[in-house]
């Protein structure tokens, strides 16, 4: 079982529910934290409860590193979770403006709910002047469409952003939660005295708790992602000289084709791009970090199939053949000087050269080049014309406010 | 009776679960503002549908064969959300009529104008960025997504940068 089961194994009605249970487990926790109160929220900009901070700062790094534990034990696909899309200088901006509401309201959106429908007046008007900010920007969006839509950077990771790896910002952002809470409890106590939530805070629990989220932040210093870790250990070299791959060759490959052969499939391992603009009749288009979802398993579930991994270079074919292998498929073999050498015999504008060599061999194989070549060309143009659809947009889920 | 708050970083805690679990199982994150916009999206088309049809902000939503724009996952979150609150509310009998103010604030109406423009001006902010805290800040940053920490930096960044100015508002 691997998450997430949107949309594979939870229907969009099943998933609603879902939403309706889920959210009540947050309305519960964030009334439970006091953020139900105005007053304790906007503690946190004057230094008398710094609630807010606790809470969010414990939840954010709670979050991520279940989420990068789940994916380190392939329990979770990392690629396919919905990531916010970055447009830098409308986060900004947006963001600004709701650090003035923040300030001024005393709430944001899910902790006004909270406080509204347990009774707080000043919640209730939040709530009715956040639907008017919303209708408002509405009315006026095309005054800023242009700004709005400017400066996407696509699903960004802020690691990438930062130019450090995954688990170094993990760990960084951990040692940064704890900090700020010993800080901030300090800063609480000097501020509020006895009347501040850190008061009644037991020291010795609070500080074993900070050693074991420090704990958690040093495993995800040390642990790679998953996918990336398998792949770097099957691409290394010493252990591809360990462990040779059955090979295939062109000629041999092409006469299966020709001869539609059913238990042959091709694996296409190049990028989506290369191979919607050039491809084998039949293959199926799986880059390397496709091989660990749903999707692949399909391809590459049937044992009595030859899967033929198709790709740029012979020791990329061959690492993804490791790769299967690791991940429990079988029946993998490597086509010999990759899909270039497939090309130059068989899919050019020009006839193949002549095999070089004297041997009646050479001459067959001539031979059987130039004529499997119209046939292999004929099929790929066929498979074109059935079915004129784009290659199947890879599966990402959508969310976001 | 009015039962204390539960310990903040356990709160946080548990919080943090609810979200995970909301990735594991879901693939997306929580959020708020999502679903103010879905209301507002279907009033404006049940009030005047043409104006919805033809606008370039509300006109996705109404366009034919979109689902209705209240069939929406954050809306059915944010139900379940008030339904928590009310019956965490509840059990710790915090359930009462009032308005919270700052020391300073002695007339109920000055709080309750400054809560509705904090409100529009969440409203507005949380459009430019594509969500709130929740939304935007909180699950953007269990993803590790850049528009998270922007974000998030951006809202508290701010709330610092004022606090002085509106300090006679609480303080």
């Amino acid at each position: 079982m691997m998450g997430p089961f949107v949309p594979d194994l939870i229907s969009n009605e099943l998933n609603l529910v879902i939403a309706f249970l889920l959210g009540t487990g947050f309305g519960v926790t964030l009334e439970q934290a006091g953020f139900s109160s105005s007053r304790k929220l906007a503690g946190v900009f004057y230094g008398y409860d710094f609630t807010v901070l606790r809470v969010f700062f414990t939840a954010a790094v709670t979050a991520m590193s279940g989420t990068l534990l789940l994916g380190y034990f392939g329990l979770l696909d990392l690629d396919v979770i919905f990531v916010n899309p970055t447009w830098l200088a409308p986060a900004i901006v947006g963001g600004a403006i709701m650090g003035a509401g923040f300030i001024l309201g005393g709430y944001c959106p899910g902790t006004s709910l909270c406080a509204a429908v347990i009774g707080k007046v000043d919640a209730m008007f939040f709530v009715l002047g956040g639907a008017i900010g919303v209708f408002g920007f509405g009315e006026l969006y095309p005054l800023y469409k242009g700004f709005y839509e400017s400066t996407s950077l696509g699903d960004i990771k802020v690691f990438d952003s930062l130019g450090m790896s995954q688990g170094l910002f993990a760990f960084l952002l951990i040692v940064v939660a704890v900090t700020a809470f010993a800080v901030t409890t300090l800063i609480e106590k000097k501020v509020a005295g006895g009347a501040g939530p850190s008061s009644e805070f037991k020291t010795k629990r609070h500080v074993a708790a900070g050693a074991a989220l420090l704990a958690v932040g040093l495993v995800l210093l040390v642990l790679p992602d998953r996918k990336t870790s398998m792949i770097a250990r099957a691409s290394d070299p010493a252990f591809l000289a360990a462990h040779p791959a059955e090979k295939m060759d062109i000629d041999e490959l092409a006469y299966r084709l020709v001869d539609r052969d059913p238990r042959v499939q091709v694996v296409d391992i190049r990028p989506p791009e290369a191979f919607a603009r050039q491809s084998l009749p039949g293959a199926k288009n799986l880059p390397i970090r496709q091989f660990f979802g749903h999707d692949a398993m399909a391809v590459l579930s049937p044992r009595h199939v030859k899967k033929v991994i198709v790709g740029e270079t012979e020791a990329e074919e061959h690492a993804a053949s490791r790769l299967m292998i690791d991940l429990g498929y079988e029946n993998a073999v490597v086509l010999k000087g990759g899909f270039a050498a497939f090309q130059a015999a068989y899919l050019g504008a020009e006839p193949p050269a002549p095999v070089e060599g004297l041997s009646r061999w050479a001459a067959d194989v001539t031979r059987f080049r130039t004529q499997a070549r119209g046939d292999i060309l004929q099929m790929i143009a066929s498979a074109k014309a059935e079915a004129p659809k784009a290659p199947k947009p890879q599966k990402k889920i959508a969310g976001g406010c | 009776m009015q039962t204390k708050y539960m310990n903040p970083y356990l709160a946080g805690f548990f919080l943090g679960l609810v979200l995970l679990a909301t990735i594991f199982i879901t693939g997306r994150g929580l959020g708020a503002s999502g679903a103010v916009k879905s209301v507002v999206v279907a009033s404006v088309a049940a009030a005047a549908p043409e104006h919805a049809a033809r606008s370039a902000f509300y006109g996705p939503y109404v366009a034919p064969g979109a689902e209705h724009p209240l069939k929406a996952w954050l809306v059915f979150e944010v139900l379940g959300v008030m339904l928590g609150a009310y019956f965490s509310g509840l059990a710790a009998g915090r359930l009462r009529l009032v308005t919270e103010a700052g020391p300073r604030v002695s007339r109920r109406w000055v709080r309750w104008v400054f809560a509705a423009v904090g409100g529009a001006l969440f409203g507005i902010g949380a459009q430019f960025a594509r969500g709130c805290t929740s939304g935007a800040a909180l699950s953007g940053m269990a993803v590790l997504s850049t528009a998270g920490f922007v974000t998030m930096m951006a809202i508290f960044g701010t709330g610092y940068l004022l606090a002085f100015f509106a300090r006679r508002l609480w303080i």
